[in-house]
């Protein structure tokens, strides 16, 4: 790096500097929109000079959406937290049932293990809306549409296979000897568990329950069929910002800032484990 | 009963049949080197005792008792492993303390018994580290402390020396079997080095093709090797091989090596008429100055001086090559040219051509003791 010369280097900020503005100007462009009226937004040409307001952010905190056909209510907050419950909620599941799992998968071979393997993974090959049909109607019979524990339920389809091979590589990165040496320790094989095969997959655990997260969150259809009004996600609350009078541009974007931020502090937080210590250096290189 | 007690033990992967019906007693306080060249199974049979891999046939007599089924946190083993395995997420003091915290014994106990170890193995200035940050020779020495903390009567050792350089290997060769002695333990030592197996081992346990070839004292082990196999395994240089039909002269027994007819003591006789190897360790060839009858003419081809001794290579009527050793303190070295070999005849070993299997002579095991 100390031998790069001065126009490499200046070549060099300014494709990274490209590469970012590309990346990052909707998402800049949605930051600006959210402080904007629907006329500011919807002027031709568009222009970045407006007087910002926090309108649309009261409209979606307060809950009540003002449009000019009078006043609707929006669930926008309750969305937001229903789709941190379930998010949360089917990852934690997920995580308790598929580490154990991929610990399995990694470190015994047994029968049929390669095939229960493979078709946890094939969930995620079906399209979701081919599954969708006969879901919904099996939901039906068992009570579970428009209910909590019925979309966690199904938000495994998601999260379980993610997690599960993501996790697997990594305790399949593990020494055993190191695991061999604590039980000859004389340590239980739960505690072997718990002690160094868990702790040493942690970044790649860390990994996968934070893609899994995004994926969760991002989810549309699942809840849109699924659930009615009170247990829908963003994802799915966004649609009542289409409304008699015209699309709100402005409660659009405020909606997607809010619904964006949890995940990108999460992905903020989470990043030194995603990128630290994955090389172990107890066993000779 | 035996401290260890292995009978029958068999072990294959997949077709791969690594252990053929090996057995093999170890005795109560005793140092058993298990020696062998790469790939004969000496891990796998550590692993076996373990209780990491289960046995296909056979079983592990452990302290008197069957512990072939029991699993590896209930045989109350020290073990170091030849790739180290520390745990990568604790430090040094931790992962020595591991073998005690799973026992139950209190903090300061395991403070002093830990801060104990690590002073006999001169790693007590390393403990908060983590093994990222141990060089080699600390962290072989972090596990060898993990394996001796808690004073295991039953000690296996995977080659510990392997990864460790040069200077340290040779000081370890030096520290261990006091260490290893003072433990009281009985212990088996994994090395892929005949001279490491010859410092430590009370006795040397010879695998050869997934079998104990041989189990027996280093001295009897060099002297008296029950085959090619095994005699080839131990001394640098190797043994010399040389085709020979021992024929009965005059009523005793006779060879001819490179054109020199050599008289073997009596107790050969029983070789004659058949086709046999004739064994000479390097040392047991030596220079003479006369023409004598038992002598053999040889060219001397090339010197090469390792400090404490020479290694000379002739060549024999036939083209065979010979190799001698002899102390490298001579004032002037050797000049090539033509010279005399003498064989020391107590050192002969013969194997049969056919099995490899040596010749046991009637009188004694065939060689010095």
């Amino acid at each position: 790096m100390d031998r790069m010369s001065f126009i490499e280097r200046g070549l060099r900020g300014l494709l990274l500097t490209l590469i970012v503005i590309f990346f990052l100007f909707p998402i800049f462009w949605i930051l600006l929109m959210s402080f904007q009226t629907n006329e500011q937004i919807l002027r031709i040409p568009p222009s970045l000079r407006f007087v910002p307001t926090l309108d649309n952010y009261k409209a979606l905190i307060s809950g009540h959406l003002i449009t000019s056909a009078g006043t609707l209510d929006i669930a926008f907050m309750r969305n937001l937290g229903n789709s941190v419950l379930l998010s949360t909620c089917a990852v934690l599941l997920s995580l308790i049932l598929g580490v154990p799992a991929a610990y399995a998968f990694a470190r015994f071979k047994f029968r049929l293990g390669e095939d229960i393997a493979f078709t946890l993974l094939s969930f995620r090959f079906a399209p979701p809306l081919l599954v969708l049909l006969p879901l919904s109607l099996y939901f039906q019979d068992l009570g579970l549409v428009d209910t909590y524990v019925g979309l966690i339920w199904v938000y495994q389809l998601i999260a379980l296979p993610l997690i599960l091979w993501i996790v697997r590589g990594y305790f399949e990165d593990i020494s055993p000897d190191i695991e061999n040496a604590y039980r000859i320790a004389g340590h239980s094989w739960a505690r072997t568990f718990f002690k160094i095969a868990v702790p040493l997959a942690g970044p790649g655990i860390a990994a996968a329950g934070l893609l899994s997260f995004i994926f969760c969150w991002n989810n549309f259809v699942f809840a849109l069929i699924l659930a009615s009004a009170d247990k829908q996600p963003v994802t799915v609350g966004a649609l009542a910002f289409v409304t008699a009078s015209g699309i709100q541009y402005g409660q659009v974007a405020a909606a997607i800032v809010l619904s964006v931020t949890p995940t990108l502090l999460l992905a903020l937080y989470a990043q030194r484990w995603l990128v630290a210590g994955l090389s172990l250096g107890a066993v000779k290189g | 009963m035996a401290q260890i007690e292995i009978r029958n033990l068999r072990k294959s992967f997949k077709q791969d049949a690594v252990l053929k019906d090996l057995s093999l007693n170890v005795e109560k306080g005793e140092i058993v080197a298990l020696f062998g060249p790469s790939g004969t199974g000496k891990t796998v049979l550590l692993r076996l005792l373990a209780g990491i891999y289960p046995p296909d046939a056979g079983t592990i007599g452990l302290r008197g008792r069957d512990a072939s089924g029991s699993p590896p946190e209930q045989r109350g083993i020290g073990m170091a492993f030849q790739n180290f395995a520390l745990f990568p997420h604790m430090t040094a003091r931790d992962n020595i303390a591991s073998a005690l915290t799973a026992r139950k014994a209190d903090t300061a106990e395991i403070a002093r018994k830990v801060d104990a170890v690590a002073r006999l193995l001169k790693i007590g200035h390393v403990l908060n580290h983590s093994p990222r940050e141990l060089s080699n020779g600390q962290k072989q020495r972090t596990a060898l402390a993990r394996a001796l903390v808690a004073d295991p009567d039953i000690l296996l050792l995977d080659d510990p020396l392997r990864n460790v350089d040069a200077k340290l290997r040779y000081e370890m060769r030096l520290e261990l079997p006091a260490l290893l002695k003072r433990a009281g333990s009985t212990v088996l030592y994994v090395t892929q080095d005949f001279k490491e197996a010859m410092a430590l081992g009370d006795r040397i346990a010879v695998l050869l093709d997934g079998e104990i070839a041989q189990c027996d004292t280093p001295e009897r082990i060099y002297a008296a090797p029950v085959s090619i196999g095994v005699a080839r395994l131990f001394g640098d240089p190797t043994l010399n091989l040389v085709e020979v039909q021992p024929k009965l002269i005059d009523g005793a027994p006779e060879i001819v090596v490179g054109g020199a007819a050599i008289r073997l003591p009596e107790s050969y006789a029983a070789t004659c008429g058949g086709h046999y190897m004739l064994g000479l360790r390097p040392e047991s060839l030596y220079l003479v100055d006369q023409e004598a009858p038992g002598t053999i003419a040889a060219d001397l081809v090339a010197v090469t001086p390792l400090n404490e001794k020479s290694v000379l290579l002739f060549m024999i009527e036939g083209g065979s090559e010979l190799l001698a050793s002899e102390a490298g303190d001579r004032d002037e070295p050797r000049r090539t040219g033509p010279a005399r070999l003498a064989v020391d005849l107590d050192a002969v070993l013969l194997f049969e051509r056919g099995s490899g299997r040596r010749f046991v002579p009637a009188d004694n095991f065939g060689a010095r003791p």
